[in-house]
């Protein structure tokens, strides 16, 4: 019983999401990475709105300092962007689904 | 310059309906140009129709009626080839009028 | 955050279920075969809605709702698009500054002509919309093109379509594998589905005529470019297949393509083929 404690200490604390702060260099890591993405999107004429409000939302929190909502923004945009993808792929068979024979 | 008021009157009977279309803006003043301004406010305050010296519709609008109104209504009392004087008045002083024979 | 995530779950869901709902049958889709494909078309929307005359399909969301028909029918009396229609036909006749005017550019002089348009041109090798021909017939005249989602451009396809109200769309896929392939592109872009509310055209269009998406009832895709130019209370204004196409991709929260991109151009192509022989009731009037 007494040896789990620290054990499962150890556990949580790898587990446990980043706790701290996110800095530039965060944003500008997850940025990139979305704006990556956000190219390819539109690269595949399938680039969603939601995706480019995204990447302005995180440009505007990262003008005004706040760099968590800013990477919270980017990676939301990066997996929207995503998404726009794999939704562009997989109708390049799914769509005959829909079609009237 | 083309009147902005399209009137048509028709008899039927005793009763004679009416339909215009009138075009105007009709701005509220709460919309925005692509400018980022607003619109000043643009529309009509009076609209009368009249017959025989009477009036016999006679509405007073504001900001929420839509561009390029439609009216549609009927009167009793007046017979085929009779005339039918329309006019409005709006809230930058802007006013028309035009006429009309009942078919 | 919460709901945006689980948004973006849906969609990702919704997806991946569309993916697996796909049948794995083989379809010998190697030949395209436009005629085969108007056939079925048609035949869907007219078994789907047997009460429906063949030729009313053209009216949109008032083929499928009485009440809604009536209060059409009403307006049709003093119809809203009447000012945008005098000022096209002003326009029409009106030269341009070396003198020509838009009837040099049309066959029959651009009466009675629209339910020809879209048609493919050989020469370059692309389907070309009404829109795009009368924006090319002004700049090979030295003037200025019209942005072609509304104001002249609508005005001017309205007194169009006006001169051709009544005749049977009547589109031509040359035997060319160009304008299959532009056929194929357009239909393909019909049922793909888009944006993060990962809707089709054929999702509301095809799966839901009749419905209602919020307080509009939806229009079966049969017909539903005959009556192109509308005015559209929802806009207060006229618009373009162009401002429907685009608008319409925005709604679904897709960024719209330029007007008259390639895709744009071949799913009217493709709309247009498939209601071939339904009358053209432009210009409309919809809610």
């Amino acid at each position: 019983m007494k040896r789990s404690l620290p054990l499962a200490m150890l556990l949580a604390l790898c587990l446990a999401p980043n706790a701290r702060a996110a800095n530039e260099a965060d944003y500008k890591a997850a940025f990139a990475a979305a704006e990556a993405a956000s190219k390819e999107a539109t690269g595949l004429r399938n680039q969603w709105t939601v995706t480019v409000q995204a990447l302005t939302a995180a440009k505007k929190a990262a003008d005004g300092g706040d760099f968590d909502r800013a990477t919270a923004a980017a990676k939301e945009a990066e997996a929207l962007a995503k998404a726009s993808i794999f939704q562009a792929n997989t109708e390049k068979e799914a769509w005959k689904a829909m079609e009237i024979r | 310059m083309a009147s902005s008021i399209r009137v048509r009157a028709t008899s039927n009977g005793d009763i004679t309906e009416v339909q215009a279309l009138i075009q105007h803006p009709m701005d509220t003043g709460l919309v925005k140009n692509p400018a980022g301004e607003l619109i000043p406010a643009h529309y009509i305050q009076q609209l009368k129709f009249e017959w025989n010296g009477k009036d016999v519709f006679v509405a007073d609008w504001g900001t929420a009626v839509s561009k390029d109104p439609y009216v549609k209504f009927s009167f009793k009392g007046a017979k085929k080839g009779d005339e039918i004087k329309i006019s409005w008045t709006d809230n930058k002083g802007g006013s028309d009028t035009t006429t009309a024979k009942i078919a | 955050m919460k709901t945006r995530t689980s948004l973006l779950l849906g969609s990702l869901s919704a997806a991946l279920v569309a993916f697996a709902l796909t049948s794995p049958r083989v379809v010998a889709a190697d030949k395209v075969d436009p005629v085969a494909d108007a056939k079925a078309f048609q035949n869907f929307f007219f078994q789907k809605f047997p009460d429906v005359k063949h030729e009313d399909f053209v009216n949109g969301p008032y083929s499928m709702n009485a009440d809604l028909k009536r209060q059409w029918q009403e307006k049709e009396e003093f119809p809203p698009y009447e000012f945008a229609l005098d000022a096209g036909k002003e326009m029409f006749s009106t030269p341009f500054k070396n003198g020509k005017t838009y009837a040099d550019c049309f066959p029959n002089g651009g009466i009675g002509i629209r339910q020809n348009y879209p048609y493919f041109d050989e020469k370059d090798g692309k389907v070309v919309t009404l829109e795009l021909a009368l924006n090319r017939c002004r700049e090979a005249n030295g003037e200025p093109p019209y942005s072609y989602v509304k104001d002249e451009m609508a005005s001017l396809t309205a007194y169009m379509a006006f001169t051709s109200r009544g005749k049977p769309m009547d589109i031509k896929i040359p035997d060319d594998p160009r304008a299959l392939e532009a056929f194929e592109n357009g239909k393909r872009y019909f049922y793909t589905r888009r944006g993060q509310l990962n809707f089709s055209c054929a999702s509301c269009h095809v799966q839901s005529p009749g419905e209602r998406i919020r307080a509009e009832i939806l229009a079966p895709a049969l017909g539903i470019l005959n009556a192109m130019p509308i005015y559209r209370s929802e806009w207060s204004g006229m618009g373009t297949t162009s401002r429907r196409f685009v608008t319409c991709n925005s709604q679904t929260r897709a960024v719209p393509l330029e007007p008259q991109s390639d895709e744009y151009r071949d799913v009217e192509y493709y709309l247009s083929y498939v209601a071939n022989g339904l009358p053209i009731s432009g210009p409309g009037a919809r809610p």
